[in-house]
């Protein structure tokens, strides 16, 4: 019973947020451009699938992934079991090393499963003629994601200011965009933006949180901001390397040839 | 019979896909909790069916995705491109990311929380607190508005996307140094959470769309960088809100 009252409210969300987008296509497909709606029954059909898709997706985040994740970052950021797994009696920043590896895998792997991200490999994997691969792209998105988790724990540590990091990345970025093929630029920039949806939200929110408040001087309110920005940031450096190195490959074959 | 047999083996196949999506989740959290914490699942059964329920779910969006959202995103940047009417152009591209951004929840549910960071500041009425709030998702709303705007007027243009961007890092950097401290963190995490998995979706088949028909773009070149806008703009603006909302 208590199953069919969350599968209707998280339908009800879907259907709200979805709402705008229908009313949108709505208008402008029949007083703008005033012309019925070409294989109608199949789109009517994706979008119900894509509501109820959406619909199942999170209800079983919630049930499977988010109480789990939430509990295993208090628990690694406990205390108790800093000092257990210490190697010296002093906490030092790395000391929270558990905490770290568990930023930067949870990151990786919620990324590959962000749904965002898969719509954005699969556009890219068409247009550019199946010469991206679209299990590449994940991995390189999501290895950025992993590594910007693991550094925003870092950051709530040791208390590294937020724009400092924000202010070195856009400057390897810059670099990067200056020698990389102009190409792929357009959807480097863009895999940053598509890590931060469904899935890996919530999960570094409870990382941020669950951290700030055990690691003494940080305020779990304000700390818990920034984590996203850094999700934000470095996949866009990782597709970029990721392009660039491709170009290299490239470029030592025509070499050997 | 036969029929029920090959769509049963498709179902099974893309069911596979998606639980292969998930693999590396699976692995990591039993890594965790078998090796590291060295605990039981508390809710075993429980967190099988949800598992379950994301499978089949990943699945039905992909699905649906290839259906419906690519497609109608596609048609519509066709023939509003082919109508020629660069207002109507701009407007849609306006209304889709103003309206699917406010609505958004992970949107509400950060204007509130940093609402409630700001009572707790004491830079906050709490009578406020709700006005705050909505002006928070309003800046929002209308930054990605803007962004997408702007994004589709590149492509029309043909501009190279890195100029805007890296005008709008400086943009960025400019703001930071104006902007009061409480909301720097805030401005820069609500650029990540404006891009819900409906809009993502939608915006990029636009944005391929459009550089697909409009002669001399290239899909990959020019098509993408519509959501790279969208997770910019939002800094900018919120950083702005703060100014305008504190001084």
């Amino acid at each position: 019973m208590t199953f069919l009252i969350d599968f209707f409210f998280r339908f009800f969300d879907t259907c709200l947020a979805i709402l705008p987008v229908v009313l949108l296509i709505i208008f402008f497909q029949f007083v703008v451009i005033k012309k019925p709606l070409r294989d109608a029954p199949k789109v009517i059909l994706g979008f119900v699938m894509v509501v109820f898709g959406l619909t199942f997706f999170l209800l079983g985040l919630e049930k499977a992934l988010f109480p789990v994740g939430e509990i295993m970052a208090k628990q690694l950021s406990n205390t108790e079991f800093i000092i257990a797994s210490n190697f010296s009696d002093e906490i030092n920043w790395y000391s929270y090393y558990w905490i770290y590896l568990f930023a930067a895998l949870i990151g990786f792997s919620t990324t590959i499963a962000e749904p965002s991200l898969t719509a954005v490999a699969i556009k890219a994997n068409e247009v550019s003629g199946g010469l991206l691969n679209m299990w590449q792209l994940r991995i390189t998105v999501a290895v950025g994601a992993g590594f910007a988790l693991a550094l925003g724990a870092f950051r709530i540590v040791t208390g590294v200011p937020l724009y400092t990091i924000i202010i070195v990345s856009y400057v390897i970025v810059l670099i990067q965009t200056i020698f990389v093929k102009k190409d792929f630029v357009g959807l480097a920039y863009d895999s940053g933006g598509v890590t931060t949806s469904t899935v890996t939200v919530p999960i570094v929110v409870s990382i941020g949180l669950g951290l700030s408040s055990v690691v003494e001087g940080r305020d779990p309110v304000l700390d818990g901001f920034g984590m996203i920005a850094l999700v934000c940031m470095f996949p866009i450096i990782s597709v970029l390397a990721y392009i660039q190195f491709m170009e290299l490959i490239v470029l030592l074959k025509k070499k050997r040839k | 019979m036969q029929l029920i047999k090959k769509l049963f083996y498709k179902i099974a196949r893309k069911l596979f896909n998606s639980f292969k999506d998930l693999i590396p989740i699976v692995l990591v959290v039993s890594f965790f909790q078998f090796i590291v914490l060295r605990q039981p699942f508390p809710d075993l059964m429980g967190i099988l069916v949800g598992l379950f329920f994301v499978v089949v779910g990943l699945m039905l969006f992909v699905e649906g995705l290839e259906l419906g959202l690519f497609p109608i995103g596609e048609m519509l940047a066709q023939s509003l491109a082919k109508k020629g009417s660069l207002f109507w152009l701009l407007t849609f591209a306006f209304v889709l990311g103003f309206s699917t951004t406010i609505a958004e929840p992970a949107l509400i549910a950060i204007a509130s929380k940093a609402a409630d960071v700001n009572e707790t500041a004491g830079l906050l009425a709490a009578d406020e607190k709700d006005n705050y709030a909505l002006g928070l998702r309003i800046s929002v709303a209308i930054s990605v508005g803007l962004a997408i705007l702007i994004g589709v007027f590149r492509i029309i243009k043909g501009w190279p996307i890195y100029y805007l961007i890296i005008g709008g890092y400086i943009l960025v950097l400019i703001m930071t140094t104006f902007a009061p401290k409480e909301i720097i963190g805030l401005a820069y995490d609500a650029g990540g959470v404006t891009t819900s998995t409906i809009t993502v979706p939608l915006v990029t088949a636009l944005g391929v769309g459009l550089a697909t028909v409009i002669k001399g773009r290239n899909p990959l070149t020019d098509g993408f960088g519509l959501i790279s806008f969208a997770s910019l703009l939002p800094m900018i603006f919120v950083m702005a809100y703060g100014v305008y909302f504190y001084r």
